[in-house]
């Protein structure tokens, strides 16, 4: 064992030799990881092309970011982390952290502040959840509704995906508790204050599924994000959870018609790590890409590709026009003031504690 | 060639008994051949046997919990969880020792990570308290009972002495106990809360459904395989890329298709309804439940029984069923007491390759499983990736490993695994 690990560990530091730039204290190649498809090209367009081109790195993408945590904890065991910047949910961000798998940040000292001076830790705020995470972008589940199958009426609260009397059909919802428990009892008349406290009780997490067992037979549960566009798309569903990215496309791309439901959108998060343990050269070189990656102007740039809100409060004034579409993106952000009348924030303490917990009887009660 | 000696043994040419001189040449013999195995075996070893004994390991594997908090385990042994009252300050002094140790190393929130596995809410109270215990003194702040209770009210709550107690040791049962739905508790084992319980459900149906699929593989696969046999070269090898054809096709897109097939507005509900088969108002739910998995699957998996039992009914001479045909037998006769039983070792390898894979399959049930239809892997998914309470998910695929080799025990001794043939 030891050999082998004496074996891997000088492989890797001859790599990580000829990986060092001719300035000799940056590597200049690094592997970025992301999820795929439509976000890593927005990701390519605001930051990775940008940043190679002025820096001559080379950036090799890996899709992974659905087993990051797993993944990252196998690399470290492994003594073997070929990582340097990981793009994950904050959830997993506070995970790593916990798990001593990611790098801590100062974000004063090792983000970039707002072009007016401000420092970074104030110009992200309460978005900064966990020591190890920057985050990048606020995006949001919420309910997309098929216009031309709900009715006269549309649906203006969430409470109408528990209404199947008003709103007769199938909804799409993801196969997780989170974010369900929370709509079922926003729906069984507890105050939005009170709901993880409430959550919090046995009997609560029962009133949470008592209350979504009442649409239990007219719920298609999805387990991946493109799930519910494609429900929409063919009329298996009236209405459904989704990110609002997904529901943008389906929306401005394809057309189809379908409309937003903000209501009670839940707010999350998604930015980068920095797995710890990386070598000297690998660690300065993701820092400098975070740096420059997470600046004002960059996140800005990353909603002309895509609909998630900039993390930045002095990113917003900055958002402009699709790229390819040539619509002003500002009012499909989640964080923009029409769409954000009533919202709720991811309670990642509480989720942190009680994922298993609640899992395992939501699991059970899905089996029933 | 050999001479008898006078004391009756057989020598060899050179005068060495010929015992010695065989057994000599068998284990050259012997060594040679060992050392023409010896490459795979040590790739086998390296890359198969020793990471899944690792892996298979985590499963009673607690380690981290004495190794974090050592002092804090070794005085809490004495404490008599079952007088009601909380330990004492020597308790809570080595506890703030052994923590001032752990958050240094930041290792602490792993053990709130590992311990809320067990108990809802350590997670927090170990990150929490660590912010606030960082400020502390192990030496000179003394006491600490107070203190600690003050930081988090957890700490003056026997039941989390009494966790921090029972999962003291090196190892732990409590994994395999989680994997069948118990728990271990300081006074014993227990079984969970009848709402938490999903996995011996989930057991069950992944192995019924996988004999499902199975025997619905033998069903479909059997006639194409025959058919396979017995058509000219030609048009056999036209029919075997048909039936290859989908192993070139990604796993996934095999999948959504069924999905666009069988939803409810899919290419199958909305033939019956034009049909009139089916009201408009009440058409079929074909997917997301058991069904679509089985019908899935099934198509997924059928080559895996249709080659097998192809490459064994190749081997079988046709001249047998004419033969029987000519003594008087009726086709249904000829076929079931001639060919039959000749096909079986085909159906024995495809059903065991079926059954095994479809066991452990989880990409499928996730996407057309809804709620029925999932599997016990996927769950060993969700807690390798998700949960990343990777002793549970070692637990329950060790005992998911248990099992096949159990039904392969049975096999062997109802039908005998001599009698399987890949060709």
């Amino acid at each position: 064992m030891k050999l082998t690990k004496t074996l891997l560990a000088t492989t890797a530091l001859t790599v990580a030799a000829g990986m060092v730039n001719a300035d000799g204290h940056m590597s200049s190649e690094m592997t970025i990881v992301s999820w795929g498809g439509a976000y890593s090209a927005s990701q390519k367009g605001a930051y990775h092309d940008p940043y190679a081109e002025a820096n001559g790195v080379t950036i090799i993408n890996d899709d992974s970011s659905a087993e990051a945590v797993a993944k990252l904890r196998a690399m470290s065991e492994a003594g073997n982390v070929t990582w340097d910047v990981v793009d994950v949910v904050a959830a997993d961000a506070i995970r790593l952290c916990d798990e001593g798998l990611a790098l801590e940040i100062d974000a004063d000292t090792m983000l970039a502040n707002a072009p007016d001076g401000t420092k970074a830790s104030e110009d992200f705020g309460d978005l900064l959840v966990s020591d190890c995470f920057i985050p990048q972008i606020v995006y949001s589940t919420t309910f997309g509704y098929r216009t031309d199958l709900v009715g006269d009426t549309a649906p203006t609260t969430v409470c109408a995906v528990f209404d199947t009397e008003a709103y007769p059909g199938k909804r799409s919802l993801e196969k997780r508790p989170i974010n369900n428990m929370e709509w079922a009892l926003l729906c069984d008349g507890v105050a939005k204050d009170a709901v993880y406290d409430v959550l919090a009780t046995e009997e609560g997490q029962q009133q949470a599924l008592d209350k979504l067992a009442t649409i239990k037979d007219d719920v298609i549960w999805w387990s991946a994000g493109a799930d519910t566009p494609q429900l929409l798309a063919d009329g298996e569903v009236i209405m459904g959870s989704t990110y609002n990215g997904r529901l943008f496309a389906a929306i401005e791309e394809q057309k189809l018609p379908v409309a937003m439901l903000w209501d009670a959108q839940v707010f999350d998060l998604d930015g980068w790590i920095i797995p710890a343990g990386l070598s000297e050269e690998r660690q300065a070189r993701a820092l400098d890409y975070i740096m420059f990656a997470t600046d004002t102007q960059r996140l800005a740039d990353q909603a002309q590709y895509i609909s998630y809100g900039p993390a930045r409060k002095s990113s917003a004034p900055l958002v402009g026009k699709h790229k390819t579409l040539g619509i002003d993106m500002a009012p499909h952000m989640p964080t923009d003031p029409n769409n954000a009348k009533n919202t709720f924030l991811y309670n990642y303490e509480f989720w942190a504690d009680y994922r298993d917990d609640i899992d395992a009887k939501f699991q059970a009660w899905l089996a029933k | 060639m050999s001479d008898s000696t006078a004391n009756g043994l057989v020598l060899a040419a050179d005068g060495t008994p010929l015992k010695r001189s065989l057994s000599r040449a068998m284990r050259r013999q012997k060594i040679r051949a060992f050392m023409l195995v010896a490459p795979l075996l040590i790739f086998v070893l390296l890359t198969f046997i020793y990471p899944i004994g690792v892996m298979l390991s985590r499963s009673v594997q607690n380690d981290i919990v004495p190794e974090t908090l050592p002092e804090t385990v070794r005085v809490l042994g004495a404490w008599d969880a079952s007088s009601g009252e909380l330990p004492d300050e020597a308790v809570y002094a080595a506890f703030m020792r052994d923590m001032s140790v752990a958050i240094e190393a930041k290792r602490h929130t792993r053990l709130g990570s590992r311990l809320n596995y067990e108990k809802t809410g350590f997670s927090s109270m170990f990150r929490q308290s660590g912010r606030k215990m960082k400020k502390l003194d192990p030496v000179t702040d003394a006491p600490f009972k107070n203190k600690l209770i003050k930081i988090h009210k957890g700490w003056g709550d026997v039941e989390t002495w009494k966790t921090l107690q029972t999962y003291s040791g090196l190892y732990t049962s409590g994994y395999f106990l989680n994997a069948v739905d118990a728990r271990m508790t300081p006074e014993g084992m227990a079984w969970q809360p009848e709402d938490k319980q999903i996995l011996l459900k989930l057991f069950g149906r992944t192995l019924v459904m996988s004999l499902i699929i199975t025997g619905s593989c033998i069903l479909l696969g059997y006639p194409i395989a025959w058919l396979l046999a017995n058509v000219s070269p030609r048009n056999a090898n036209l029919l075997l890329i048909l039936v290859l054809l989908p192993f070139w096709t990604s796993l996934l897109v095999r999948t959504s298709a069924w999905k666009v097939m069988l939803q409810q507005n899919g290419v199958i509900n909305e033939v019956l309804v034009w049909i009139g088969l089916v009201p408009d108002g009440d058409r079929l739910i074909l997917i997301n439940n058991e069904f679509g998995t089985i019908v899935a699957m099934t198509h997924i998996l059928l080559p895996f029984m249709i080659l097998p039992m192809y490459s064994v009914m190749q081997t079988i001479p046709p001249v047998y069923l004419r033969a029987a045909k000519s003594m008087g037998a009726t086709n249904w006769t000829a076929f079931w007491r001639v060919y039959f039983p000749q096909s079986i070792p085909g159906i024995g390898a495809g059903s065991i390759l079926v059954f095994i894979l479809s066991i452990g399959y989880y990409i499928t049930p996730e996407i057309v499983g809804g709620t029925k239809g999932v599997f016990i892997s996927n769950r060993i998914a969700y807690h390798i990736s998700s949960s990343l309470n990777w002793g549970l998910a070692a637990a329950l695929g060790t005992i998911l490993l248990i099992v096949v080799l159990a039904l392969y025990w049975a096999y062997d001794r109802i039908v005998g695994i001599d009698n399987v043939k890949l060709g």
